[in-house]
């Protein structure tokens, strides 16, 4: 079907379209009545698409010139319509996991998986953030006697980055609705517990839904309040201040007023502090690049034990690639990159957690930040 | 002389994505838009007084045409103190680019029975959409994107097209097409995302020619 686009010239060829109208029973889209039709003024006719070819050699006979408006009405409706992954609409209560949520839903969405999954589930609070918001991770863990190692997840570090916190739940929902039926999970969960923080800069976030989609740090004060928000990925006790960093609060790396100056990046790191000897995965999630990065931004000497995270990634890389093609490159920060300090994942490795990585998803700078929705489900299935 | 290249590290890179700017500009339209699949292989050459010069073998593809793939070489020389010359590039392409000529005097002659000058604003939006009849203006920013990247980028910067804030289309009496854009580049190693206001002249046949651009005032 086509929408065509006509301005009648002649009070003639207005009625020669009222006819041509109701003749074909044309579906007007301006005016709505054959009556208003009037020259010198806009007309918009849907014509379906067995009766195009007739409709236009009817006005090319009458002389009338008309315009395509829309080439292909049910393309425009499919395009438009939110789209259904059937297969992904259950698990807590039809929440859709392949469109990005504002921090409200991710809220109720925590309480909701803590409510339906609770033989496996709790919810727990890590700290609050500078504007007094909770921040909260929840917990996945099989009972059992035994004490089990954890892999920790944090996404949302930065604001804009939403396909992380997308894959946070993506994840969650994943492991929630398999883990009965796939042996692979099923035997994560028997011997890991996995700690997951979907969204750990809720202050940008929010800002970034509601103000400024590229907003990047968090949303706290400086400079008696003329400035904001510190890169909370260059505000860990790691190398702190020595490179790839600015100490102008105007600046998208701006370090903070020193190592774990502020909220989000003292709850986190305190968490985790508490729980290293039992963590055998740091795992940070980010947006784009299609990397994934091993310790460290700020040299290139290499960890002590590099070539076991090395192969680790590659293996995951190659995984990865294995679902839908995607390539991603693996490597440290400082050679891949740029040079950074105060990067969590660097941190969490020198305080001794041995399997570090930083996730960089989809994609390599088409979209960049603003993946679109359609993305979500790919990139996440692969990412698992 | 010229010294072999992991093209996985970031040097390597940031002279690929300054040969695709460029080839974006050069090439691109409404009907077309390159990047990059991937990055095969890569040299640098240091010339005494003169700079550093890349030599790069990439593989491209149309992202309106996914399944064809296209190789190209480029040569990418930065100039010693480069603050204020762009670097300078070259590229061949082998084989064709795609054909939009139809395509892209379709657009041509829809922008020009246009009433009303066309506006738009967020492209993509925030969750990444573009609606379908925006796709050629969308297009049209990278190659307007392509320039401000080309002329400002060194070897300390690695930038990408983040958002098309604004686009106004400005009617003239000769026969371009004429938008005015405002559009965001991300930098990846200050991770600043900068605006700038450029515009661009576009026809089916003389392609593309950006007049003016500049960087626009801060916040958004």
């Amino acid at each position: 079907d086509q929408v065509l686009h006509i301005v009648p010239e002649t009070i003639q060829q207005v009625q020669h379209l009222q006819l041509l109208c109701s003749t074909f029973m044309l579906d007007l889209w301006k005016p709505l009545l054959p009556e208003d039709i009037r020259a010198g003024e806009d007309l918009h006719i849907r014509v379906p698409a067995p009766l195009l070819q007739e409709v236009k050699d009817s006005l090319a006979q009458l002389m009338i010139s008309y315009r395509v408006l829309i080439p292909d009405v049910q393309k425009l409706v499919d395009q438009s319509m939110p789209r259904e992954r059937s297969s992904h609409r259950e698990v807590s209560g039809g929440y859709v996991y392949t469109e990005y949520h504002p921090m409200e839903e991710i809220y109720q969405w925590m309480t909701q998986i803590q409510k339906h999954n609770s033989e496996l589930v709790t919810q727990h609070i890590l700290g609050k953030t500078f504007e007094n918001r909770t921040m909260y991770y929840l917990q996945i863990s099989q009972p059992s006697n035994k004490t089990k190692k954890i892999i920790w997840m944090d996404c949302g570090i930065h604001a804009r980055e939403w396909i992380s916190p997308a894959f946070c739940q993506w994840f969650v929902k994943e492991i929630l609705q398999n883990y009965k039926t796939d042996p692979k999970i099923s035997r994560f969960l028997q011997n890991l517990d996995f700690y997951v923080l979907p969204v750990l800069n809720i202050d940008g976030y929010i800002y970034s839904w509601e103000e400024d989609r590229l907003w990047r740090k968090s949303r706290s004060p400086y400079e008696n309040g003329t400035c904001y928000g510190t890169d909370l990925n260059r505000n860990f006790n790691s190398s702190w201040g020595s490179t790839g960093v600015s100490f102008n609060c105007s600046s998208d790396v701006f370090c903070g007023s020193g190592p774990e100056s502020e909220p989000e990046t003292r709850a986190v790191a305190q968490f985790i502090k508490s729980k290293k000897s039992d963590i055998l995965c740091y795992l940070t999630i980010h947006s784009y690049g299609q990397l994934i990065l091993t310790p460290y931004g700020s040299t290139t000497k290499p960890p002590s034990n590099n070539e076991e995270l090395m192969q680790v990634a590659k293996e995951a890389a190659a995984a990865l690639t294995g679902k839908y093609g995607t390539s991603y490159r693996v490597g440290s920060t400082a050679l891949i990159l740029y040079s950074n300090s105060g990067s969590s994942r660097d941190w969490a490795h020198t305080i001794g957690i041995p399997l570090s990585y930083t996730f960089e998803l989809r994609d390599t700078g088409t979209h960049g930040f603003v993946l679109p929705a359609d993305q979500i489900q790919p990139t996440c299935e692969e990412t698992m | 002389r010229a010294m072999e290249l992991p093209p996985g590290r970031f040097p390597a890179a940031r002279a690929a994505a300054v040969a695709v700017a460029y080839l974006r500009y050069l090439r691109g339209g409404p009907g077309s838009g390159l990047q990059l699949r991937e990055l095969r292989r890569a040299r640098r050459q240091d010339i005494d007084d003169v700079g550093h010069k890349y030599y790069l073998e990439l593989e491209l593809e149309d992202v309106l045409d996914k399944d064809r793939t296209v190789n190209c070489t480029a040569e990418v020389l930065y100039h010693l103190g480069s603050k204020t010359s762009a670097p300078d590039v070259q590229v061949t392409v082998q084989g064709e680019l795609r054909s939009t000529e139809e395509a892209d005097k379709e657009f041509y002659n829809r922008i020009r029975s246009l009433e009303k000058e066309l506006v738009a604003e967020n492209i993509p939006d925030s969750h990444g959409n573009v609606p379908p009849e925006l796709e050629p203006i969308h297009l049209l920013a990278w190659v307007a994107s392509g320039y401000v990247i080309w002329q400002n980028s060194t070897e300390n910067t690695k930038f990408h097209l983040a958002q098309v804030k604004h686009v106004k289309q400005v009617k003239r009496s000769d026969e371009d097409l004429q938008f005015d854009f405002v559009v965001l580049l991300h930098e990846m190693v200050s991770q600043e995302v900068l605006p700038w206001e450029v515009t661009l002249l576009w026809h089916p046949q003389r392609g593309a020619r950006v007049p003016q651009s500049r960087a626009a005032g801060a916040g958004s």
